[in-house]
């Protein structure tokens, strides 16, 4: 299955090519004549009033932060969505899709239900302490 | 019906992908111009339609103009990753359409292939993966540029981006339920089989694309770009073909988005109401019939973009914050449990895919949604303040006059 990755490999190839392509092609085309005033980051048309990179709000941490426990509570739910199916019935399924009668098992929904009770209790604990609180 | 194998497999991929690349480069020069054509239009003004018959070689004089023009890089910005930052936007925004299937399979002389540029085993995965790197470049742009409009524009769009991120993947999960499995072609049988998902997961397919809105920055999401409070956002520094790379990334993105949606949500490219399409042996009218439904989706989201950008306005950030992780994220995940739920009930009473199956999903979806809009609205609309105002409104100056009436009638008698 490994060969099924062998054209986003080509096609990366080819658009990382194209991009050094339209960037060198610009660069070469273009005549330059830097002045000062030209070279100056825009401000609104005053001079820049000291450097750009100070401290920003806190709040773009935390963002990101919490994005990463919650990304990874979707990835977690991936595997679980496609076996689904399969977890909620104990026997082969009939060739409508239909689970045979008295077949049904909850153990995929069970197993679900407490990872997601554990998850919502952290999503309470965050939101109460006001983190999602953006102003 | 085999598979190519060996070089004429290498020949063929290559030749999908440059037939796909060039699609898209056509596609996003002239949704340029249809965004200025669609925008001027709906503004009621004519657009630009002087560069040929309607403007259509504008797109061909902006290009050359792009590529001419002087390009400027600030004194103290940071050269290396100013110039790298438009190819980081530049390549995940075509390395991502990859896996979208463009059609039914083509037969060849050397086998029946694919129309994805690859068929992978993690499906749409690749999508979510490859499209949150564009994140990289957005914010490398605004941090290289070392101005502060590009600083806030490029933060902005980092947690803007990341946000929404959670709730596209949570979107997906129901697709998944249904489906079971994440490879693209699945999804789309399944919908053949069944119904089309925006039918059986109305609810999120809806939020869906609300967080695709937002991956894309586009209106009403526009905050990292926001002209009247950060001029052009990330790109400020950004000009000629550098600042081309970054529009062009964002139309790609954007055409991506729209093919994303039509494949998870409505059908892929299924064409409605008939089965010739995806039943018999594959033929290379099937490949171009369905090729092109694909395509009159995906151009129908292009428009639908555009078409929002001038209907509805800017949020705030903390409402665009609060929508993110205050609604959309307690709301998927209710929606997941629910979805999975009904599943289980389905299988309970042993309903299999049918009229019964579709029908039973389409009720639910339709009384969450009536809940969603219900406790969104919050009294705005449904049931609306708007007209009880004005009821209060109405009593106050009938209250005034009679006030006035009054007073007048104590002064004409006191004289």
């Amino acid at each position: 299955m490994a060969s099924a990755y062998l054209p986003v490999l080509l096609l990366l190839a080819f658009v990382i090519a194209n991009a050094g392509l339209i960037i060198g092609a610009s660069h070469l085309l273009n005549k330059r004549r830097p002045t000062p005033e030209k070279l100056q980051p825009y401000e609104s048309g005053i001079a820049p009033l000291g450097d750009a990179r100070d401290r920003f709000s806190v709040k773009f941490y935390l963002v990101a932060m919490l994005f990463i426990v919650f990304d990874i509570e979707t990835v977690f739910l991936v595997p679980w969505g496609v076996l689904y199916r399969e977890l909620s019935c104990v026997m082969p399924r009939l060739a409508d899709g239909a689970c045979p009668a008295g077949a049904v098992s909850f153990f995929g929904l069970g197993e679900m239900l407490v990872f997601m009770a554990i998850l919502v209790v952290g999503f309470v604990y965050v939101w109460k302490k006001g983190a999602l609180q953006w102003d | 019906m085999s598979e190519p194998t060996g070089l004429a497999w290498v020949a063929l991929s290559f030749a999908k992908l440059l037939a796909i690349f060039v699609v898209y480069l056509g596609t996003v020069a002239y949704t340029t111009l249809a965004e200025r054509r669609i925008s001027a239009w709906i503004q009621d003004r004519h657009g630009p339609n002087r560069v040929g018959p309607q403007g259509l070689f504008q797109p061909i004089a902006d290009g050359i103009k792009n590529l001419l023009k002087e390009e400027t890089i600030p004194g103290s910005a940071s050269p290396w990753l100013f110039v790298l930052a438009p190819a980081l936007a530049f390549v995940p925004a075509f390395v991502t359409w990859a896996v979208i299937p463009w059609g039914a399979p083509l037969p060849t002389p050397w086998g029946t292939i694919s129309l994805a540029v690859a068929d992978l085993p993690v499906g749409f995965l690749f999508i979510l993966a490859i499209s949150s790197l564009g994140v990289y470049g957005i914010t490398l742009a605004g941090w290289s540029s070392n101005n502060k409009y590009s600083l806030l524009g490029g933060l902005r769009s980092s947690a803007q981006m990341v946000s929404y991120e959670i709730a596209m993947g949570l979107s997906t999960i129901p697709v998944l339920l249904l489906a079971g499995n994440v490879a693209m072609g699945d999804i789309v049988a399944q919908q053949q089989a069944t119904s089309w998902n925006a039918v059986l997961l109305s609810v999120a397919f809806l939020t869906f694309l609300v967080s695709a809105f937002a991956e894309t920055n586009r209106l009403p999401f526009d905050l990292p770009e926001a002209e009247s409070e950060l001029v052009a956002g990330y790109h400020t520094e950004y000009s000629a073909m550098k600042y081309s790379m970054f529009m062009i990334a964002e139309y790609a993105n954007m055409m991506t988005a729209g093919a994303f949606i039509s494949t998870l949500f409505l059908g892929g490219w299924d064409i409605p109401f008939t089965t010739w399409d995806s039943t018999g042996a594959p033929s290379a009218l099937k490949s171009a019939a369905t090729f092109a439904m694909l395509y009159a989706k995906t151009l129908f989201w292009l428009f639908f973009f555009i078409w929002v950008r001038w209907t509805l306005p800017r949020f705030r950030y903390d409402q665009l914050m609060a929508l993110g992780w205050r609604v959309l994220l307690p709301l998927l995940l209710a929606y997941i449990v629910l979805i999975a739920s009904v599943l289980l009930a389905l299988d309970a009473v042993g309903i299999g895919r049918g009229g019964a199956y579709v029908a039973t999903l389409f009720g639910v979806n339709v009384a969450v949604v009536a809940v969603v809009a219900f406790w969104l609205d919050r009294g705005r609309l449904v049931s609306p303040a708007a007209s009880r105002l004005q009821v209060q409104e109405l009593e106050r100056l009938r209250q005034v006059a009679a006030r006035r009436a009054a007073i007048a009638a104590a002064g004409s008698r006191g004289t």
